[in-house]
């Protein structure tokens, strides 16, 4: 393969946003190199692919680097055109698709992680805010991704279904062992749940995404060093 | 593409509303204004039924059906009446394209927000982050015209509408951003000679008089 037309992905192993780029690069069958990028150690190279941002994940192909995770989504669905098409032709379904992406990452993902930076009462509370959202997402839902006749397969994932795995698949349960919280609850967010579970078991989520053992480690190490020290003792 | 019927749940002052009639007004379309009073609290029916998840404008209805957040909305606009395009045409300018909505979106308002709610250091700390935030989309800007390169595009609209309370910030800071930033001021002005933005922004005045109400609402000042 020529090095112009190289992809090259950096990213950072927990991090939920390099993950659903990894499965759509999967799922459109491209060829890419992993480099993983130490986050408590920024190195040059990042700063120089993003240094508006200086983030992962960033995504290099052709030599031009792309920056934010659903931005580098939606390039990756312009550019290759083998596998499912992550987002929907018609307008109004891409404009719902958007939505329900920015929704479940910037609403439910910042009160997963505060649930995480926080404890006592105010964990409390972000876990209360949590579950409000996850309601609003379980009826939103309803009504235009839940239909008979849509079925979760290798050929149909969608961009709103690597955003919802690659924040929910492993964080959920590490939630459960670190935090002792119920998040998805087959009773109460039952379309959820089951959505859910039909993703953890395609191949390419399960090959993707890390162990729960190694997530439940990584958390507990930056609930400790970092975020727990930052707060004020009650 | 036809155009059926198109319907917006405004509020005259909202940047955010702003961003969808300039792009309503770009594309040659006639459209129907909802005004929503929601800051004295009273949400229409129409708004809590279109918007139930963030209860908040603008909401575009086209042909009855509800699409929210304005840059969700814009984008709608764009994918459904392709000319003329807020995008550019190659996947990777896109892709920048969509990278600068993003930091738009997450910084500008915000930081904007902080220079109106605070004073003395908290205030001046945020006139300097704000002044490095403006520095950094006037570098994205480079020797353009536009964000969108020679022509006005998705950027250009998301921009150009939150610059409608810039007057507000420099009033409140006592401060010019054409004194740290001046080709992005002449990119204001650039803008704000489009019959689209002209015929739609709201007079800078007027917005500073409102969020002097805002201020005086949230017992700031």
């Amino acid at each position: 393969m020529a090095e112009e037309s190289k992809v090259t992905l950096y990213g950072y192993s927990p991090c939920p946003f390099g993950k659903r780029v990894e499965m759509a690069l999967k799922l459109k069958g491209v060829p890419y190199e992993y480099v993983e990028e130490d986050l408590t150690n920024n190195s040059q190279m990042l700063l120089s692919l993003n240094p508006v941002h200086k983030k992962v994940p960033v995504l290099v192909h052709n030599g031009k680097p792309i920056a934010q995770s659903l931005v580098i989504l939606e390039y990756i669905d312009e550019t290759w055109k083998n596998g499912p098409q992550l987002l929907p032709k018609d307008p109004y379904k891409r404009a719902q698709v958007r939505f329900w992406a920015s929704f479940v990452q910037q609403q439910l993902f910042e009160s997963m992680l505060k649930e995480f930076k926080t404890k006592g009462e105010t964990q409390e509370e972000a876990s209360k805010e949590l579950f409000e959202k996850l309601k609003l997402l379980e009826e939103g839902l309803k009504s235009f991704y839940f239909d008979s006749d849509r079925s979760i397969d290798t050929e149909h994932v969608g961009l709103l279904d690597l955003v919802f795995v690659s924040v929910f698949g492993s964080y959920h349960k590490v939630q459960e062992e670190v935090l002792s919280v119920k998040t998805i609850d087959p009773e109460k967010s039952p379309l959820i749940h089951s959505w859910l579970t039909a993703l953890l078991d395609l191949p390419v989520v399960k090959e993707t995404l890390p162990p729960v053992e190694k997530m439940v480690a990584h958390i507990k190490f930056f609930r400790q060093r970092f975020y727990l020290p930052q707060l004020n003792d009650p | 593409m036809s155009k059926g019927e198109i319907v917006i749940l405004d509020c005259w002052v909202s940047p955010f509303c702003l961003r969808v009639k300039i792009a309503l007004k770009e594309k040659g379309l006639e459209y129907e204004e909802r005004e929503e009073k929601e800051l004295l609290g009273k949400k229409s029916d129409l708004l809590l039924k279109s918007n139930p998840i963030h209860q908040k404008v603008p909401v575009l209805l086209h042909n009855g059906k509800p699409i929210c957040e304005s840059t969700v909305i814009v984008n709608y606009i764009n994918d459904n009446w392709p000319s003329p395009p807020f995008l550019p045409s190659s996947p990777y300018e896109i892709a920048q394209a969509r990278f600068w909505a993003d930091y738009i979106d997450k910084k500008v308002h915000d930081a904007g927000g902080n220079i109106w709610k605070s004073k003395g250091e908290a205030q001046e700390r945020a006139i300097k982050d704000f002044i490095e935030i403006v520095k950094q989309l006037e570098e994205g800007l480079g020797e353009r015209d536009f964000f969108g390169g020679d022509t006005f595009g998705l950027n250009d609209i998301s921009l150009i509408s939150l610059t409608s309370w810039f007057h507000a910030y420099e009033k409140f800071g006592n401060f010019k951003v054409e004194d740290h930033c001046p080709k992005f001021s002449a990119w204001i002005k650039r803008c704000s000679e489009r019959p689209s933005v002209s015929q739609v922004i709201p007079d800078p005045e007027k917005v500073y008089e409102f969020v002097l109400m805002l201020k005086k609402m949230f017992g700031l000042e």
